[in-house]
Order: structure tokens, then sequence, then C-alpha cells
């Protein structure tokens, strides 16, 4: 127990939980979204998440061949990589996300049978996805050559904000913003929102169910995606199963602050990645989990419907 | 065609004599399983690492016991448990440790690794059964990867080598136990396996199976009948705790060996897997979901790097195709849920 590092590193430490937190809360729009529509956790969450960070990898090695000793590039050029890689990934990522919905969910829900079965084809299909990355890979983490300088942008009494983690904060928040006013100002919006409140009150609507299922995945799938794309640009290697601590913090993030609320996703990422790098900071990398867990289980206890409450599903049966 | 119609229609036929001489051969026949592989035809019976006896305890002995514990809490009372392996763990270690600083056998051990890993049950269930089906989910979820933490960071638990040299359980009714001997241990297994069908049978059709049922059914309706759901569901995640801890013993004593590793996530996913695959709710349909799924992996190591894929695969394929399961419960009980879902359709 080491309590003076809070103080002592506060600026720092804040900075680092900031850009986590945000990593987290694009993750978790993936989780939040789809439960909002479908009542389901999408266990593949975590696995489109690692197909993304593949995704970085192989536009960046095998499409554009910057190899790992690769000088760094600067100015227009490296906005402009960054940007295609950024938009590849997120297709990478919302690609399988399409495809998670087709094969895990969309025939079972057609069959309209219990829930456990689509979490199980879910989980089924999370298997197969990584286990063929891990054979692809032979199990190996895979580094991405690094494009971006790492400098520092200032430094101020020891605090360093170096440029990935201003770009990982800034990316985030714009990318939160645009999914925030998607889905409450467009029409394909006030549809997702809609399904989210009641499927069959919507149906009577006009609204197509499948077709709005499927944007959600996308929508999902993409922000997911961007997620890889940051979470490289800051942890520069992959691995088969990256997805799956990753992927539980971030449905942590999700019921933290509400599952199904998109709000709810922003602060529980943020309140979860804050939390995360002040307490390995004090007890120990080792038990971050455990923290977080802990955390978890108080606030649904005291508050079991989560921090932000279910501002988008008011009813659930 | 329901295959689980058709047996329990022949089965409400019989007679008491029948049914009992019904039940004397199967277990019988289930006892000397281990001998199947003696011949020289069975021999493909095999895995390509282990032998058939000891694929018939570990995993598929295991299996079949965790997944009937699981049940409980799953099939009958509908609570998502995603963190079951904890309890396994919870046994196993307890075993460890009591092995290791006591001189306690495994059979006196194996009370008290079902009585914490209840007590586990217990602590974990007051808080968090309160909560709704998703929720429960990640909680446990949580509470799996955090006792496997606790293991993995505490130097008295032996950190990440976990704890070696546990003792087998001594010599009983001329059994002995050790790594040759698998058979005694498998026949130990079926002996709780068949305890646990024993007490699931008779729970189910008395109240607190019949609380289960409501509770799985509509909790709303459960309360306003009077069920007081969450003492139903404490005992039901506690007993489902208690299995898994009982199988966590055995595990121990049988490998003399626990570490963090062996209880990973996914030894949950795979045991729920074995209950929604075989048909949650229907015993016998876990019992066959246990079977093919802990044997399935093990039969085609061969095929060894591949192993994981063509399980996650099947997962996928089975459950499109038969999304109850591959013995779904009993229809009529599938049929109150069907008029329920008409009656909430009407309302809309």
């Amino acid at each position: 127990m080491n309590f003076s590092v809070v103080t002592s590193q506060f600026w720092q430490l804040l900075l680092n939980g900031l850009a986590v937190g945000l990593i987290y809360v694009l993750i978790s729009l993936g989780y939040t979204m789809v439960y909002g529509v479908l009542r389901l956790i999408n266990f593949a969450n975590s696995e489109i998440f690692m197909i993304g960070t593949f995704g970085t990898v192989i536009v960046t090695e095998h499409v554009l061949h910057y190899t790992s000793g690769h000088a760094a590039l600067h100015g227009i050029h490296l906005i402009l990589v960054l940007l295609l890689i950024l938009v590849v990934s997120m297709i990478f990522s919302a690609v399988t996300a399409l495809a998670v919905e087709l094969v895990a969910y969309r025939r079972l829900r057609a069959k309209g049978t219990n829930r456990l079965a689509s979490l199980i084809s879910a989980i089924g299909t999370s298997i197969v996805l990584s286990e063929s990355v891990r054979i692809l890979t032979k199990s190996a983490p895979v580094p991405t050559p690094r494009l971006l300088e790492k400098f520092n942008i200032f430094t101020f009494h020891g605090v360093a904000l170096r440029v990935d983690t201003t770009l990982v904060i800034v990316g985030a928040l714009v990318l939160y913003i645009i999914v925030d006013r998607f889905v409450s100002k467009t029409l394909l919006g006030k549809a997702i929102r809609a399904v989210s409140m009641s499927e069959d009150t919507s149906k009577l609507m006009g609204i197509n169910l499948n077709r709005v299922i499927s944007a959600t995945f996308l929508i999902g799938g993409l922000v997911t995606g961007a997620a890889a794309f940051f979470y490289m640009q800051v942890y520069e290697t992959t691995v088969f199963n990256v997805g799956f601590n990753l992927g539980l913090a971030a449905f942590t993030a999700a019921v933290l602050g509400g599952i199904g609320n998109i709000r709810g996703a922003f602060y529980g990422g943020l309140t979860l990645g804050l939390f995360e790098e002040f307490a390995s900071a004090v007890i120990g990398g080792q038990w971050k989990s455990v923290t977080v867990f802990t955390v978890l289980v108080l606030v649904l206890l005291l508050r079991p419907n989560g921090l932000f409450g279910e501002a988008i599903t008011q009813s659930r049966v | 065609m329901n295959l689980r119609d058709k047996g329990a229609e022949i089965w409400e036929k019989w007679g008491r004599p029948q049914r009992v001489a019904f039940a004397v051969i199967l277990i019988a026949i289930v006892g000397l399983l281990p001998f199947g592989g003696n011949f020289s035809f069975t021999s493909f019976l095999d895995t390509p690492v282990s032998s058939y006896q000891a694929v018939l305890v570990y995993p598929v002995g295991m299996f079949v016991l965790m997944a009937l514990g699981l049940n409980i809490v799953v099939g009958k009372s509908g609570l998502l448990d995603l963190g079951y392996v904890a309890f396994f763990a919870i046994g196993g270690y307890t075993a460890g440790l009591l092995g290791e600083y006591t001189s306690l056998n495994t059979w006196e051990i194996l009370p008290v690794g079902m009585a914490a890993a209840m007590l586990a049950g217990v602590a974990l269930g007051l808080p968090t059964l309160r909560l709704r089906g998703d929720y429960l989910a990640i909680v446990t979820l949580g509470f799996g990867e955090i006792v496997r933490i606790v293991a993995l960071n505490t130097q008295s638990l032996g950190a990440s080598t976990g704890i070696a040299a546990i003792p087998t359980p001594p010599k009983t009714f001329g059994l002995i136990f050790d790594i040759e001997h698998s058979n005694s241990y498998f026949w130990v297994v079926l002996i709780m396996i068949l305890l646990v069908i024993w007490m699931v049978r008779r729970f189910t059709v008395r109240r607190p199976g019949r609380a289960w049922e409501a509770i799985r059914q509509d909790e709303d309706v459960a309360i306003l009948m009077g069920v007081p759901i969450l003492k139903y569901k404490i005992w039901s995640f506690s007993i489902g705790a208690a299995i898994g801890g009982a199988a966590g013993v055995i595990f121990a004593s049988k490998t003399q060996y626990v570490a963090p590793n062996e209880f990973t996530f996914n030894v949950s996913v795979l045991i729920l897997a074995c209950v929604v695959f075989g048909g949650m709710g229907n015993i016998w349909g876990v019992v066959l979901g246990g079977v093919l799924l802990a044997y399935l992996p093990e039969r085609i190591r061969f095929i060894s790097n591949a192993r994981q894929l063509v399980f996650g695969l099947t997962l996928v394929v089975i459950m499109n195709l038969r999304p109850d399961g591959l013995l779904p419960r009993k229809k009529r009980e599938k049929l109150g849920a069907k008029a329920k879902a008409e009656k909430e359709g009407s309302n809309v």
C-alpha cells in the first residue's frame, strides 16, 4: 500500500486513467448498444476488438508496407496515414460484428428461443474467432510498426502529456460525441432507441427489426474497431487473446454505468479507467482486476441499476 | 421428434419393479464402463493423450458432476452463473491446504471443501442474487476471476505454481486410489453423480423444485405467490456451489496438484456449455452434454491445434440447429412458457 503515489503522481495518473478509460468507453459502447436492442451480452465483442487490433497491424505492415524500423512520419502525411489505418481497423471490426450477428444471433432470434442459446452460440463464435487467430499467429504476440513519434507535448512538474495519450483522449472523445449525437438525432438512431424500448411496438411502427439490429452491430463494431486502433497506438502489440481482459473491463464499465445506456457507458468507462489506474498505483498492478470487480459488486449492491440508471431502457421484464 | 418426451412416456407407463430394474441395469452398465476399453474392438475409445479410463474420470466424470451442479443454478432456477469455476477452485484449494497442513484424508476433507464452497456461494449470493440476470452473470464472472487472481497472487497458496503433492485418498473398501487406478476415482465420481441426480429429482417434485421452477418462469409472479425467492435462490446457488466444491476436492486428490491456471474462465464457459448444449433443466440432457463436450475434445486431440476451433464451431452449429439443447426439458414445461408468451403478446 502506497498512498503517497496518489498525491505525488496525481496528474500523471489522471491522464493515463483518462486514456485507458476512453478506450473502455469505446469498447463498452459496443456492448451497451447491442445489449440495448437485443437484451443480450455480446460475448464476441472482445473478439471483434481483437480482430480490429489485427486489422491495424495488417494495414500498417502488409498494405502500407511500413516495417518496424521505419522512421516516424510527420505532418499531414502522418495524419492521413493514421486516418487510413483507423478507418481500415474500424471496417475490420465492423465486418466481424456483422458476421457475428448473422452467424450467432439472427437465426436463433428468428426461432424466438431462449436467451442462453444465443449466449452459447456467441461464446462459440468468440472461440472460433480467437482460435483461428491463435492458429494463424501461432500464439505469438504481434507488434505493429511505430509510426507516431512518441514525444511529450509538454512536461510540467514531472507530468508528461504524451502525443499518443493525447491522440487517444481527443480521438475517443470525438468518436463518442459522434455516436451519442447519431443515436439521439438521426432517424436510424431513433429506430435503435425505439427497438431498445420495445421490440414489439417498434415492429408495429414499421421499423425493420433486422435492419436496425444489423445497424446496431455495425455501429458497435465501428467504435470497437476505433478502440482497437487507439489501443494499438498506445500499446503497439497485440495477441490472439488481447480482447479477453479488455472486454471484461469494458463490459464491467458498461454495467457500472447502467447497461443499455450510451451516456452510462461513457461515465462507466471513465470511472473504471481512472479507478483502475489509481488503484493499481496504490496496491500494485497484479490486483487490478480484483479491485475493479470489488467496486463493481459494491456499486451493484448500492445502485443495482448501475451508477447512472437506465435512461434508455426504462422497462425491462 | 422429442426423445425426452418419448423417454418420459415409457418411464411413466412402467411400474415400480420395472423402474428399479431399469435403474439398476443402467447403473451397472455405467459402473462397468471403465472395462469397456479392454477389448480390441473398443480400443478406439482411448484418446491420444490419456487412456480411456483416465478420461472417464477427468474430464468426463468431473464435467458431468459439475454440469449437474450448475444445472441446479442455471437450468432449474434460471440464474446465469458465469463463475462456476470459482467453487471448483475453492474445493480444490481446500483439499490442497488441508492435505498439506493437516493429516485429514480426502474423505474427511470432502465435507469441508463442500462447506467452504457453499459458504462462498452464500457470501456471494446474499448481495448479488437480488440483482437482475445479466448483472448476476457479470458479478459471478468477476468472482470467478477474483478467486483465480487471489490464488495467483497469494504466496501461501503457492502463487502461480500452486500446491503440489496433495495426498490421494486412502485405500477404501479394498480400492486403491493412485495414478495407476483411475477406475476407483471413476466409481467415486459415479456415486457422487448418482447422489446428485437423486437429490435433484427429489428436489424437483418438492417445494424447493417448485419454487425454483416458479422463479425461473416468472420472478414477479413467484413473489406474488408468496415464494421467498431470495431464500430459494440462495439455496439453489449454494447447493450448486457445494457440488462444484466436491468436484474440486476429488479433482485435487486425483491430479495431486492445483494451480491457478486450471481454474480459468474457460472452465466456467465449458461447463455452462455442457448444460445448455445438452438441454437446460433436464438431467439426462445435461449428462449427455457433459459426456459429449468433455470426451470429444479429448478424442480429437490428434487435431490438437484446431481442437478448440472445432469445439467452438460445434457449439455454434448445434445451438443453431437445436437451440433447446440435444435433449430439451419436458414439453409441458415449455408449453407453460409458450402460453405465457402468448398472453403477454395479447397485452401489448
